[in-house]
């Protein structure tokens, strides 16, 4: 069958199973929208900026666990979709991003919308891809699914020259992969599975750290059986929130700078910390130096550069989490019971720390989560901008199941939730999916309202509004002297105003009274999306907080 | 610490660009960076001498390991590894000191290559501190210009890159 390489394209993403993608046309991706324009197999998401398009394929990779695909045209195109593609590469989430580049005879000579994609990309992506010759599109786009979702997964971007999308020739879809410089390891070393065992056999005080690798893997069923089976309780990162169940009696919930007391407080006394698919973040640790100070470290990652990379190891265990803790269970006997002096303790931090707010007279942004968790009954999917939004959403809101929370962790990118939201929503129709944003992280990407509106996404979007850079301004007033820099968000639009202007539905909600009736009456607007402005506490803290560079038992409660 | 570090890579465009960014990226500096294409003309050799901290190396080669185009990584000390480094020397040469200079290149088993009426030019292959102790002795002739490769190396014995250990 003679195809064109754009033809090529969409049918080697067909083969892939793609059904939707997520971009922006442009001159030198025409020929591909060309190709798009008859195909019925694969849905085409118009967004309106290219960074929509690139969170959008990242929400919806997050719930769905395929690849999400998103496209641009060459030059500003590309580039606009670079916070999204670095969102994707911290966070480790499959995405294949599609570019369009100058054709061959062009490049290199500063053409009209030219730009070094895979030099600008190549230390934010797992892989990319220049392709100059049609041939070669099928075998490519085969290698960089395989690539984005297998190992530790991240983004691969394929820059297509214009020529190489018009010229024909006989297409036929490998079948195949030679990579042999990649080749993930799955299963991890049985002597160390051995030592990691042992270890866990005589400790007193173990905690579990999962992170976001337990979801990437699938490893929610066997982190539940592991823990229960050795009773430890178990914290997780702000990318782990899912992995383990928050209504679960072992539970302490997110650990690190604006975790909870007890987390910190047990992470601080344990004498086995059991990291699983996470990797020591800075804003997880605190100083470094007097993180977890009395334990030894089991380490367990599918990435080997991720062990020994912040702290040393006495265990490394390089496999991919869900087979480890499957090893690992099958591996160690305990008597249930043991532990239970630690737990005792642990008991007592929960009851004496437990995470909590001032409640009063005004409409405080935890009780509006609170509201969302209690109307939703814990079933939907939380999508969050970055700052003080993002961390009452990960506090509040109890997540029982992976995959409901989608956040930009590494990069913490303001502006992503919105995009990712519809990327979610695209992918989970049946769905409620919320985006708990900021004033100031909601104007970042707000003309993807449109895209929402026009595909009649029922996006609840709730703007836990403070007219300030609300996380900006926390570590001004208690780290800079309340001189509050460039924080103000005093001129902000009429949000209601804006988001009917794109023609979703809005309200304004002041009062704690009129929660619950607007997020009841927000989920019954089932074809189009829904903007509540929450006219919040302005000067309203995220407690608990680690100051930067403090040890993580050394936070601010209130 | 100096580090020899072998890179074996697949000959694709690009791949000079991900392991050299690796290096700036991760706070490593590069003193000299030798690549070539080895027996099998789809795979490059690359020798990259570079100097940092023991835990960053460890880290550094295991982010270069992380790239689908490289095939494998090894440090090389000093002692287990042959090494040369290549140089061309044009160096002043009048009729009074062409002899001695002719004397210096036997001694260091180096090459006179070009000839021309008021210099020299030499070739030297050796180990590194031979190359810089030639170069030192040459200087009061006047070195009208100087090229040098950078280090490359093998390991002794019968053990081969292919042969030894490999990805995991």
């Amino acid at each position: 069958m003679e195809l064109t390489g754009a033809e090529a394209l969409i049918e080697s993403l067909k083969k892939e199973g793609v059904e939707h993608i997520f971009g922006y046309p442009g001159g030198a991706v025409l020929p591909i929208y060309d190709a798009l324009y008859k195909e019925k197999a694969i849905q085409h998401i118009l967004t309106r900026h290219e960074q929509g398009a690139a969170h959008a394929a990242d929400g919806y990779a997050r719930v769905t666990g395929k690849v999400g695909v998103c496209m641009a045209t060459s030059g500003p195109g590309a580039t606009n979709l670079i916070t999204g593609i670095a969102t994707a590469y911290m966070d480790s989430i499959p995405i294949v991003a599609i570019t369009g580049q100058v054709a061959t005879a062009l490049i290199g000579r500063d053409s009209f919308q030219e730009a070094d994609v895979t030099g600008i990309t190549q230390p934010i992506t797992k892989h990319n891809y220049l392709v100059k010759n049609a041939e070669d599109i099928p075998q490519i786009i085969k290698e960089a699914f395989h690539i984005a979702k297998s190992g530790r997964p991240g983004p691969v971007v394929i820059d297509i020259a214009k020529d190489a999308q018009t010229k024909k020739f006989k297409f036929k879809y490998p079948d195949k992969i030679d990579l042999p410089g990649y080749k993930p390891t799955l299963k991890g070393h049985p002597r160390q599975i051995k030592a990691a065992a042992k270890m866990i056999s005589i400790c007193q005080r173990p905690v579990i750290y999962a992170g976001g690798g337990i979801i990437i893997s699938g490893a929610t069923k066997e982190l539940k059986e592991f823990a229960e089976k050795m009773n430890i309780p178990v914290t997780t990162t702000m990318m782990g929130l899912g992995a383990f169940p928050d209504d679960h009696e072992l539970a302490l919930h997110m650990l690190g700078m604006h975790g909870t007391a007890y987390a910190n407080y047990a992470v601080q006394e344990c004498d086995l910390l059991i990291a699983i698919g996470a990797r020591f973040d800075d804003r997880v640790t605190g100083h470094l130096a007097t993180f977890a100070p009395k334990a030894k470290h089991i380490h367990i990652d599918i990435d080997p550069a991720e062990i020994g990379k912040n702290v040393q190891v006495d265990v490394p265990i390089v496999g991919d989490a869900k087979q480890t803790l499957r090893d690992l269970i099958a591996k160690v006997e305990i008597e249930r019971g043991k532990h239970e002096a630690w737990l005792k303790q642990i008991e007592e931090w929960k009851k004496k720390y437990p995470l909590t707010y001032k409640k009063g007279k005004y409409l405080k942004p935890q009780y509006v989560v609170e509201m969302i968790y209690q109307v939703t009954k814990g079933e939907a999917i939380i999508c969050t901008e970055v700052g003080q939004n993002q961390m009452w959403a990960a506090q509040y809101y109890k997540f029982n199941k992976p995959r409901t929370w989608v956040s930009s962790g590494g990069l913490g990118t303001m502006g992503y939730g919105f995009p990712a939201a519809i990327g979610a929503q695209v992918g989970k129709p049946d769905a409620i999916v919320f985006d708990i944003a900021g004033d100031g992280s909601i104007q970042m990407n707000i003309q993807e309202m449109v895209t929402a509106v026009n595909n009649k996404l029922p996006i609840k979007i709730a703007v836990l509004n403070n007219c300030y850079l609300g996380m900006v301004r926390q570590w001004q007033e208690l780290l800079y002297e309340k001189r509050y820099s460039a924080t103000d968000l005093y001129n902000n639009p009429d949000l209601v105003k804006v988001a009917e202007a794109f023609g979703a539905a809005a309200m304004r909600i002041t009062k704690p009274e009129e929660v619950k009736k607007a997020l009841e009456k927000a989920l019954k607007i089932k074809d189009r999306p829904v903007l509540m402005d929450f006219a919040v506490n302005k000067e309203e803290n995220v407690f608990p907080f680690v100051p930067p560079g403090q040890a993580i038992n050394e936070m601010l409660i209130d | 610490m100096k580090h020899t570090i072998s890179v074996i890579v697949e000959n694709k465009p690009g791949v000079l660009h991900r392991v050299s960014g690796l290096f700036s990226r991760r706070g490593f500096n590069i003193e000299s960076l030798a690549v070539g294409t080895t027996d099998n003309p789809e795979i490059s050799r690359m020798t990259i001498v570079a100097e940092g901290d023991e835990q960053t190396l460890e880290q550094i080669i295991k982010q270069l390991y992380k790239q689908i185009d490289v095939l494998k990584v090894f440090d090389l000390p000093a002692e287990e590894a042959v090494e040369r480094e290549l140089a061309l020397i044009k160096v002043h040469a009048s009729e009074k000191t062409r002899g001695e200079i002719t004397q210096i290149v036997d001694i260091f088993k180096a090459r006179i290559i070009d000839v021309a009426q008021d210099s020299l030019t030499i070739e030297i292959s050796a180990e590194k501190h031979k190359v810089e102790d030639m170069q030192k002795l040459l200087e009061k002739f006047g070195i009208q210009e100087l090229v040098r490769t950078g280090k490359i190396a093998l390991q002794r014995g019968p053990s081969t890159s292919s042969g030894q250990g490999g990805k995991e």
